[in-house]
């Protein structure tokens, strides 16, 4: 039954196929100059497909496969910045080769895996069945283990093995509430694959018993959420962004929480489309706003960068859940735009903080002084993609939070309080430890860096020109998807 | 195909499943544990296979297959001889004591029934009380991994959980991708589990004891 949309040659084929292909030419090709290009390239074709969506005829609604406005953005996003880490974690990787860190051998692996995980992110945005859906958010979870594990030191191990028992717990919980809407479609819609496709429930979910709608999105909301990284079973994700490879923690802050955000937000207009379910809205507020509270406060005791700079992508998470719940036109719209400028600004900071890490050979914060004196292109980098990231004006990020802001005083006044509030105490984190970062005597190694700017500045930039001029087609776009969520 | 006979069966299995789950709980040697899971796996065996039969859907006698010969045979067997090798069959060190790990383990299948026969009264007796015992299983088997610091006993509390969930599905009428999402579990279990880390952290550490891994932590204080 698949056949129609899998088979026939188009965009949504392509960007599945190449990175399949591409994992397993990397897993036979020894010689890690020759990998890296191929990752780069594979990277790059996926891009060049994912945005021949935009153009190509549109396959209609499988049972498998779906692409609609909400999706495209996701696989753009995800497939872009898929190709500028690629282009980081090639100079980023010869690296770590010189140092002895990895081993060929272990390159192979990392460059196979890269490719898996790109595969099982763009077809968990594709799939329309929440079956697969699941299946292809827990192959990209468990790909990044395997790389979060890759250094083999006991803090890469230690954060692997927490990232592995807290994400199973995830994939159980995620799991188990996928069983109970094909429960609570079962009766409506009958038996089989069509009781899982996303497109025939949101058609008939009024028809759906409430209440076990409700416990399902309880457990989904819990198990995906794991995975967001949202406030109480966030503890994985510092340790797994701190002890990887700098590339994963780009892509696991930029990406992978956008994947399971995006679960969680195809049951959110499932739920919004029975008028009897709990209204899904409150749960993620309170999610939301407990994760940018709790993480902002956390951001002042940071000892280590990338540790710092994953409790960041936890309170940026926290705004962009909120925005969601919030709900309306207007807060829809700035979560994604929040969500876009994020990932394109916490990868940034990823490709400046990796080079740097790998200049002064340590990722402790106390060791990192002086940036913009020894290293005025990693240094004014970091700069500038913290600033974006605090929300500082002319960047994106500040336009996103603005809306943000404005929306919630508008219909929820008691809860901008705290949403400020937070957003204010994780600026002043920020901005503390990066005077010291960038600024001041320079400490530690002085050596030139070897680094690939050209991913970093060209995020930068998009981010820049966000914040100052997004272009009308963008804007209709976004709006039409705000409209979509509800 | 519905009878009080079929139900009786489908029940007592399921009931049994929770009943091994609970004494997964108070193990404190890890080849009584595996022992005590591999009879968890088998009442999963047969509790899929006569839901197959029940519901007469063929492919859920693989689900079943794959649970015997993997999770019965294979996977018991293998961390038996992992453990024989590694020289760790000594006493589990548990968090929390027995007693309160037994007490929490009731109140848990409590809140598992409760809830979720509130939610499903509509649905058919057999799938309600399926999934109330499959939620009980699965939290039983969370509580296994949240109570023990053993990496070996994390992975079977992990495999407990998991065998709620196929029972979970297995017991959902008509629903797809069961064989699929069993054989991408036993998979997962495979690779990860076994291939992975055990053999990673005993490279790096000479035991599979995650405090280890936590010391490490408390000496470094981030």
């Amino acid at each position: 039954m698949s056949a129609p949309s899998l088979f026939a040659f188009d965009a949504v084929a392509a960007v599945l196929a190449i990175p399949v292909v591409a994992a397993a030419l990397l897993a036979l090709m020894p010689g890690y100059k020759a990998t890296a290009r191929i990752n780069v390239a594979a990277s790059l074709l996926t891009f060049a497909a994912a945005l021949s969506l935009f153009v190509t005829e549109r396959p209609a609604p499988g049972q498998y496969l779906l692409v609609d406005d909400l999706n495209i953005v996701f696989i753009v996003l995800n497939t872009f910045v898929g190709f500028t880490t690629s282009l980081f974690s090639a100079s980023y990787i010869a690296h770590e080769l010189e140092t002895g860190r990895l081993t060929p051998a272990n390159l192979r692996f990392y460059h196979a895996m890269y490719q898996v995980m790109m595969f099982g992110m763009n077809l968990a945005f594709v799939s329309n069945n929440i079956g697969l859906m699941w299946v292809a958010v827990e192959l990209a979870t468990l790909t990044t283990v395997l790389m979060v594990g890759i250094y083999r030191t006991h803090e890469a191990l230690e954060a692997a093995w927490k990232y592995f028992i807290l994400g199973s717990v995830g994939i159980a919980f995620a799991l188990f509430g996928t069983i109970l809407i094909y429960l609570a479609a079962q009766p409506v819609i009958g038996e089989g694959y069509d009781a899982m496709v996303w497109t025939l429930l949101v058609e008939r979910v009024a028809a759906f018993d409430p209440a076990l709608l409700n416990v399902a999105f309880i457990f989904l909301l819990l198990g995906y959420g794991t995975k967001v990284g949202l406030a109480p079973l966030h503890a994985w994700l510092p340790d797994a962004h701190a002890e990887g490879p700098t590339p994963i923690s780009a892509v696991l802050s930029g990406l992978l929480l956008n994947v399971a955000l995006y679960a969680v937000l195809r049951f959110k207009i499932l739920l919004a489309a029975n008028p009897e379910a709990i209204s899904p809205g409150p749960l993620m507020m309170t999610m939301g706003l407990t994760s940018l509270v709790f993480a902002a406060f956390m951001l002042y005791r940071r000892r280590d960068i990338k540790r710092m700079f994953a409790y960041s992508s936890i309170e940026h998470m926290g705004i962009i859940v909120f925005a969601f719940g919030l709900g309306g036109p207007l807060a829809n719209f700035a979560g994604l735009l929040h969500m876009v400028m994020h990932s394109l600004t916490k990868s940034a900071i990823f490709f400046a903080v990796g080079h740097i890490a790998q200049i002064k050979g340590t990722q402790r914060l106390s060791a990192i002084r002086g940036l913009t004196e020894t290293h005025p292109a990693l240094g004014w980098g970091l700069v500038i993609g913290v600033a974006a990231i605090a929300g500082l004006p002319p960047m994106g990020v500040f336009m996103s939070e603005f809306l943000l802001v404005s929306s919630t005083f508008a219909r929820q006044p008691l809860l901008a309080v705290p949403l400020v509030f937070g957003l204010l105490v994780a600026f002043g984190a920020l901005l503390l430890r990066l005077t010291g970062v960038a600024f001041g005597q320079p400490r530690g190694s002085r050596q030139p860096a070897d680094a690939s700017y050209l991913p970093m500045y060209s995020h930068l930039l998009l981010v820049l020109i966000a914040g100052i001029y997004l272009p009308p087609p963008l804007v209709a776009w976004f709006q039409h998807i705000a409209n979509l969520l509800r | 195909m519905q009878g009080p006979v079929y139900f009786d069966i489908a029940h007592m299995l399921a009931g049994g499943l929770v009943l091994v789950s609970m004494m997964m709980l108070y193990q404190d040697r890890l080849y009584a544990l595996l022992n005590v899971f591999a009879l968890h796996s088998l009442l999963l065996t047969l509790s899929v296979a006569w839901q197959a039969f029940i519901q007469g859907a063929p492919h859920l006698y693989v689900t079943a297959a794959i649970a015997l010969i993997f999770k019965v045979v294979v996977i018991p067997v293998a961390l038996h001889h992992m453990i024989r090798k590694l020289g760790i069959h000594r006493e589990i060190e548990t968090v929390v004591g027995i007693g309160a790990t037994m007490l929490a383990g009731i109140g848990l299948v409590a809140l598992s029934i409760v809830v979720m026969l509130r939610v499903t009264p509509e649905a058919d007796p057999l799938t309600r009380e399926d999934l109330a015992f499959a939620l009980s299983v699965l939290l039983l088997g969370l509580l296994i991994m949240v109570t023990r610091r053993n990496a070996v006993s994390q992975v079977v509390g992990f495999m407990s959980l998991e065998n709620g969930l196929v029972l979970a599905a297995a017991g959902a009428k008509g629903m797809p991708l069961v064989v699929e999402i069993s054989v991408a579990f036993s998979i997962l279990i495979a690779f990860i589990v076994i291939g992975v880390f055990l053999f990673r952290i005993r490279e790096r550490f000479d035991t599979v004891d995650v405090r280890a891994l936590d010391d490490v932590r408390g000496r470094r204080r981030k």
